[in-house]
C-alpha cells in the first residue's frame, strides 16, 4: 500500500494509532508489571510505573498453591484436543455444504449456530447429572466433548464460508479429469483451504482456552483448566494484587504468545467470507 | 449439478456433525424442559412432584425479570455499538501508512486473548476501584474525585470491559474487509474527486457491510450469554442494575439451588435468544447469502 | 499437525494418573489460613502414604461446586470445607458422615472445642464437621485516630457511641473514612453483618410463624442507622466493598473503625501486610442497651460427603488438620499469632498464644457471646446468628442482599429497599411452602 501522503499526515496518523493501541493494552500491560511488584507497591497510594523492587516471588508463592503446569497442560490438551475433533468432524460437514448446497443449507447452518444460544447456566444441572452418571466429571476427556460440542457450530461455520470462496470450476476441471474423489481433496482443496483450517483451528483454540464456565463448574482437581487455577486466586482475604496478576499473567501467557506468534494466519482467514 | 451420488455423500459427510449437535441440543433441552416443570431443589429434597406452571410464574415474576430483560438489550447493543463503531474507526486508522503496522496489530488484538475472568478481575482491580484502581488514580491525579464505576455505571462498566475484549476481534475481521478493497477502486474514487466523507460513505462502508454483519451476528451469539464479567464484578448489583437473564438464571438455579426455577429461568432465555436471532436474521440477514 | 502425538500422550498421561489408589480429594477455600494448611499438607503424606489432591477456589465458586456434587451425589470429593451454615441442614439431609471415630478419640479432645462452634456443627448430638477456625465479629479500630478525635473507646461500646466516634474519625481531606462495613452484596457479605447487626436493635428475620419481618420498625431502624452512618463516615464505593476490600483498606489506613471478623486481628497487625499495626485496638461489636450484640458465629469446617469412597482416610486427614498438634505444628513454623483461631479451648489458655495474639481474650469473648439458639430479642423459629438455617436462607438473602447494597449505592431508599426485600422474602417463602 504505497500511497504517497505527506509526513506531517502520516505523523498524526502513526501517534494517534499508537495512542489508542497502547490505551487498549493498558490492562495487559498493568498486569505485566504488577506481576514483578512487592504486595506492598501493588496497592501502593501512590502508584508506580516500572517495579521499584522488582521482585519473581509472586510467581513462586503462586506455583506454590497451585500447580502451574498441570492446569496449563489441562488448558493445552482441552483446548487443542476439543479443537482437532471439532475439525474432523467439521471438515467434512462444511465441505459438504459448501460444495453441494440444498435449499436446507442455510437453515441447518442457522439451526446449528442457534445451538450455541442455548445458556450454559440453565443446563448445568442436566449435563452435570450426565457427566456424574457416565464418570466423566472432572476428566480431561469429558471436558474436551463439551468443548467440542460448544465450538461445533463456529467451526463449521467458519469453514464454510471459506470454502465457499474457493471457486468451484477447478474442481469440475480436476473431476473431468477423472481425478478420484480423494486425490481431488487431498491435491485441490487442501492446499487451497489449508489457511482457512489454520485460522478456524487458531480462533477456536483460543475460545476453548478462554471458555470459564464448564471449565470451573465440572472440574475438581485433576482435569481443572487455567481458568479454574485463577479462579483460585480471585479475592482471597487480602487483595494480593501482585500475587492475582502473576497468576493472570501465567494464565493468559501461553495463549498470548501463540496468539501473537500466529497472528498472520490468524487473521487470513479470519473473513467469514465477509471479502469478496 | 448435484447428481444423487453427491447428495449421498454429502448427507454422509454431514452425518457426524448433525448428529451431535442433535444429540447436544436435544438432550440437555430435554432435560431442562422436564425440570422446568417439575419442583427441583437441590438443597431441599422436599420438594418433589408436578410443578404446572409454577415454575415459569415465579421466574418471569421475579421482581428483576423485565430489568434483566431489558439490561440483555443493553449489553448486547452497546457492546455492539462500541465495537462496531470503534472497529471500523480504528480498522481505517490502522490501514493508513502509519509506521509499526506490525506490532500495532499485535498489541490491537491482545486484548481478544485475555480470558473472560481475567479480564474482569484485571478491570475491576487494577483499574475501576476508587480507592486503588489506576482510574481512580488519573482522576485524582486531574483533582478529580474517583468515579465509583461498579456502583455509579454498573452496567457501563460491564459493558466496557465486555467491549474492550471484543474491540480487536471486530477490528480484525474489518481491517482484512477494508484491505480488499482494491487499489483501483480507492483510486477510481479518488480520481472522481470525492472527499473523504463521501468516499467512506459510497465506498468503504458498502465494501464492509458483510463483515459488520458477521461481526454483529458472531458477537451476539456470545454476548447474549455474557456472565462471569458480572459475576466477578457486580454480581449483578447493586440492586439489579447489571442483572442479565443469563445471571437471572444463575441467580435463581444455581446461588438459590433452585433447578426447576432455573431451568425455567433456561427455556425462558433460550426463547429470548430465539427471539434476538430472528430479529438480527430479519435485520442483517440481506447481507449474508449463506 | 506436529502436536498430535504429543497430545495423544498426554491425553493417556492424564488418564493414568487419575488412577492412582488412596488419594483424598480435597476442596477448601482460598483463605489464609486453608492455603497455609495445604503447604504443611505434605507432612501428612509422609506419615500415612495418602496422597492429596487440592481443590482450592475462591469463597463463592467453592460453595456453588461443592453444593452441586453433594445434592447430585456427584462424588468429586473426598473432604468438603464447609461452614456453620451448611453442617447442619446438610447433615439432615443425610449428605454428611458423621465423625464418629473423631469423636471417640481421646486424643482429638472433641470436648475441646469451643462449645458455641460444636454445637454449630453438631445435628442431633453428632458432630458432622470439625471446625478449621471460628470466629465472630468484633471492631477494630485505630488507637490513634481515636485519640485524635478526642475519645476513648469502651471495651463493649454502643451503636450510638460508634456513630458518634466514626463521625468524628472521619477527615475525608485525609482519605480517613471513620467506619468501614461490608456493603458488597451477598448472605455471606452484607447480609452476615447486617444481619448481626440487626439483632442487636431487636430485628428478626422472621416470626413465629416463618412471616418475614423487613416491615418492622426495628429493622427500619436498622437499616437507617448503617445508611446514614456509611454516607456520613464510611468509604467511597462502599456497595462493591466486602471482607476483602475492607481489610486492604483497613491496612491502608483508610479506616477508623471496621467491625468484621475476628479472623481479621492478626492480618491488620501483622507488620508485614499492614501500615497500621501498631495501632490497632480491639471491642466488642456494639449493642443498643437490649442485650444482644451484633456479632457473629461462624466456623470454616472439614466434613465428609456421604458419597467419598474414601471415608476412613477422609477422617484421618479431618482429625491430623483439626487436632491439637496441627495447632502446634503452624505455631512452630509460622509463629502463634498464625495457628487458625477460634476453636479449641486450649488455645486461649495457652500462655504462648495469649502473648502472641493481643486480641485472644477479645476473640474469645465475642465466640461466647453469641448465641445461635436466642440470636435476637423476640423468639425466633430458627437457628443461627448471622444467618438462618434453612436451605432457602442463601437464595432469600442474596436476593435482599442486592435491594440493601443498592440502597447503600443510593440507587433506591431504604424505605423501598425494605419494602421490597419483605415482596421478595414472602415470595420465597410462600413458594417453599412455609408459609401457607
Amino acid at each position: 500500500m504505497a500511497r504517497n501522503v505527506p509526513a506531517s499526515t502520516r505523523i498524526g496518523f502513526t501517534a494517534l494509532a499508537w495512542i489508542i493501541a497502547l490505551i487498549l493494552f493498558s490492562p495487559i500491560l498493568w498486569v505485566l508489571l504488577t506481576a514483578f511488584k512487592t504486595e506492598a507497591e501493588a496497592i501502593a497510594n501512590t502508584p508506580t510505573f516500572f517495579p521499584q523492587n522488582f521482585t519473581l516471588e509472586n510467581f513462586g508463592a503462586v506455583q506454590a498453591r497451585s500447580d502451574y503446569i498441570k492446569h496449563a497442560t489441562n488448558s493445552i490438551i482441552v483446548s487443542v484436543g476439543s479443537t482437532l475433533i471439532g475439525l474432523v468432524i467439521g471438515i467434512p460437514a462444511a465441505w459438504a455444504m459448501a460444495f453441494a448446497p440444498t435449499k436446507r443449507t442455510k437453515d441447518v447452518l442457522m439451526w446449528m449456530l442457534s445451538t450455541k444460544m442455548m445458556p450454559a447456566v440453565g443446563v448445568l444441572i442436566p449435563i452435570y447429572l450426565i457427566f456424574r452418571d457416565l464418570r466423566l466429571l472432572d476428566t480431561v476427556h469429558g471436558l474436551t466433548i463439551i468443548m467440542t460440542l460448544i465450538n461445533l457450530p463456529i467451526i463449521i461455520w467458519m469453514l464454510y464460508t471459506y470454502f465457499k470462496e474457493i471457486p468451484v470450476d477447478i474442481l469440475e476441471a480436476s473431476r473431468m479429469d477423472g481425478a478420484e474423489l480423494w486425490n481431488e481433496i487431498v491435491h485441490v482443496l487442501v492446499p487451497m483451504a489449508v489457511p482457512g483450517i489454520a485460522s478456524t483451528l487458531l480462533l477456536n483454540v483460543i475460545l476453548a482456552w478462554n471458555e470459564a464456565f464448564w471449565t470451573i463448574t465440572l472440574t475438581s482437581g485433576r482435569a481443572g483448566t487455567l481458568t479454574a487455577f485463577i479462579s483460585s486466586f480471585s479475592s482471597p482475604q487480602g487483595l494480593f494484587l501482585a500475587k492475582l496478576s502473576a497468576a493472570s499473567l501465567l494464565a493468559i501467557a501461553p495463549i498470548l504468545l501463540m496468539g501473537w506468534f500466529s497472528q498472520k494466519q490468524l487473521v487470513r482467514g479470519l473473513t467469514f467470507g465477509a471479502v469478496k | 449439478m448435484a447428481t444423487a451420488q453427491t447428495r449421498t455423500l454429502s448427507r454422509v459427510m454431514m452425518a457426524p456433525a448433525v448428529i451431535v449437535l442433535l444429540i447436544w441440543m436435544i438432550v440437555p433441552l430435554v432435560m431442562t424442559l422436564w425440570f422446568s416443570f417439575q419442583n427441583y431443589s437441590l438443597i431441599n429434597p422436599m420438594m418433589t412432584g408436578f410443578a404446572g406452571w409454577a415454575n415459569y410464574v415465579y421466574v418471569i415474576g421475579d421482581p428483576s425479570f423485565t430489568q434483566a430483560l431489558v439490561n440483555t438489550l443493553i449489553l448486547v447493543g452497546g457492546v455492539l455499538a462500541i465495537t462496531v463503531v470503534g472497529g471500523v474507526l480504528l480498522a481505517m486508522l490502522l490501514d493508513q501508512p502509519i509506521w509499526g503496522q506490525g506490532l500495532l496489530r499485535i498489541i490491537v488484538i491482545s486484548p481478544f486473548f485475555v480470558m473472560p475472568p481475567v479480564a474482569a478481575l484485571i478491570w475491576k482491580n487494577g483499574f475501576m476501584h476508587p480507592g486503588y484502581g489506576m482510574l481512580g488514580h488519573l482522576w485524582k491525579f486531574f483533582g478529580l474525585q474517583p468515579v465509583d464505576w461498579f456502583n455509579q455505571y454498573p452496567l457501563f462498566s460491564v459493558i466496557v470491559i465486555v467491549a474492550w475484549q471484543w474491540l480487536p476481534f471486530a477490528t480484525l475481521i474489518l481491517l482484512t474487509a477494508i484491505q480488499s478493497l482494491s487499489e483501483e477502486q480507492r483510486e477510481a474514487a479518488e480520481m472522481d474527486g470525492a472527499n473523504a466523507l463521501n468516499r467512506f460513505r459510497y465506498i468503504i462502508l458498502p465494501h464492509m457491510a458483510r463483515a459488520i454483519t458477521i461481526v454483529i451476528l458472531i458477537q451476539t451469539i456470545f454476548l447474549l450469554g455474557i456472565f462471569a464479567e458480572i459475576r466477578v464484578t457486580t454480581g449483578g448489583g447493586p440492586g439489579y442494575a447489571s442483572t442479565n437473564i443469563t445471571f437471572l438464571v444463575f441467580r435463581t438455579g444455581i446461588l438459590s439451588n433452585d433447578i426447576g426455577a432455573g431451568s425455567a429461568g433456561g427455556v425462558v432465555a433460550v426463547i429470548i435468544a430465539n427471539i434476538v436471532a430472528i430479529f438480527l436474521m430479519r435485520a442483517v440477514g440481506k447481507n449474508l447469502d449463506a | 499437525m506436529k502436536l498430535t502425538p504429543i497430545l495423544v500422550g498426554a491425553f493417556t498421561l492424564a488418564l493414568a494418573t487419575s488412577a492412582s489408589a488412596q488419594t483424598l480429594t480435597i476442596a477448601t477455600v482460598n483463605n489464609g489460613d486453608m492455603v497455609r494448611m495445604q503447604a504443611l499438607s505434605p507432612a501428612f503424606t509422609e506419615e500415612t502414604g495418602i496422597e492429596l489432591n487440592w481443590v482450592v477456589l475462591e469463597e463463592n465458586t467453592l460453595r456453588q461446586n461443592v453444593t452441586t456434587d453433594i445434592a447430585t451425589n456427584g462424588g468429586q470429593y473426598d473432604v468438603m470445607t464447609i461452614g456453620t451454615y451448611e453442617a447442619p441442614i446438610w447433615a439432615k439431609q443425610g449428605w454428611l458422615t458423621p465423625l464418629d471415630a473423631l469423636s471417640a478419640d481421646a486424643e482429638y479432645d472433641v470436648d475441646d472445642i469451643l462449645p458455641p462452634i460444636r454445637e454449630g456443627l453438631s445435628f442431633e448430638g453428632k458432630l458432622y464437621a470439625a471446625p478449621f477456625y471460628g470466629e465472630s465479629s468484633f471492631i477494630m479500630y485505630r488507637k490513634d485516630l481515636m485519640e485524635k478525635a478526642g475519645l476513648e473507646m469502651p471495651e463493649a461500646p454502643t451503636w450510638e457511641f460508634i456513630g458518634e466516634a466514626a463521625r468524628a474519625m472521619t477527615d475525608r481531606s485525609a482519605d480517613i473514612n471513620g467506619i468501614c462495613l461490608r456493603g458488597k452484596a451477598g448472605w455471606g457479605e452484607n447480609m452476615a453483618f447486617l444481619t448481626a447487626m440487626s439483632n442487636s436493635f431487636g430485628a428478626r428475620w422472621f416470626d413465629e410463624n416463618w412471616a418475614p419481618q423487613f416491615n418492622t420498625p426495628e429493622w427500619k431502624s436498622t437499616l437507617d442507622t448503617y445508611l446514614s452512618l456509611m454516607a456520613d463516615a464510611g468509604p467511597s464505593g462502599a456497595s462493591s466493598n466486602g471482607f476483602n476490600e475492607n481489610l486492604t483498606l483497613f491496612q491502608q489506613g483508610k479506616c477508623g473503625m471496621w467491625i468484621d471478623a475476628t479472623v481479621a486481628a492478626s492480618f491488620v497487625t501483622n507488620p508485614d501486610d499492614s501500615t497500621v499495626a501498631d495501632q490497632v485496638g480491639f471491642a466488642l461489636a456494639p449493642d443498643n442497651g437490649l442485650g444482644k450484640r451484633g456479632n457473629w458465629l461462624w466456623a470454616w469446617s472439614l466434613a465428609i460427603p456421604n458419597s467419598s469412597q474414601n471415608k476412613e482416610a477422609a477422617e484421618q486427614f479431618i482429625n491430623w488438620a483439626t487436632n491439637k498438634d496441627y495447632l502446634a505444628l503452624v505455631a512452630e513454623q509460622e509463629g502463634w499469632a498464625n495457628v487458625p483461631p477460634g476453636t479449641r479451648t486450649s488455645l486461649y489458655e495457652n500462655p504462648d498464644y495469649q502473648a502472641a495474639a493481643p486480641f485472644a481474650k477479645m476473640t474469645l469473648d465475642s465466640i461466647n457471646a453469641a448465641n445461635p439458639a436466642e440470636p435476637t430479642v423476640q423468639p425466633v423459629p430458627y437457628t443461627g446468628v448471622q444467618f438462618v438455617a434453612i436451605p432457602e436462607f442463601a437464595g432469600i438473602a442474596t436476593n435482599v442482599g442486592q435491594l440493601f447494597s443498592a440502597a447503600l449505592a443510593g440507587q433506591i431508599s431504604a424505605d423501598d429497599a425494605l419494602a421490597q426485600a419483605q415482596d421478595a422474602a414472602t415470595r420465597d417463602m410462600t413458594r417453599a411452602g412455609y408459609i401457607k
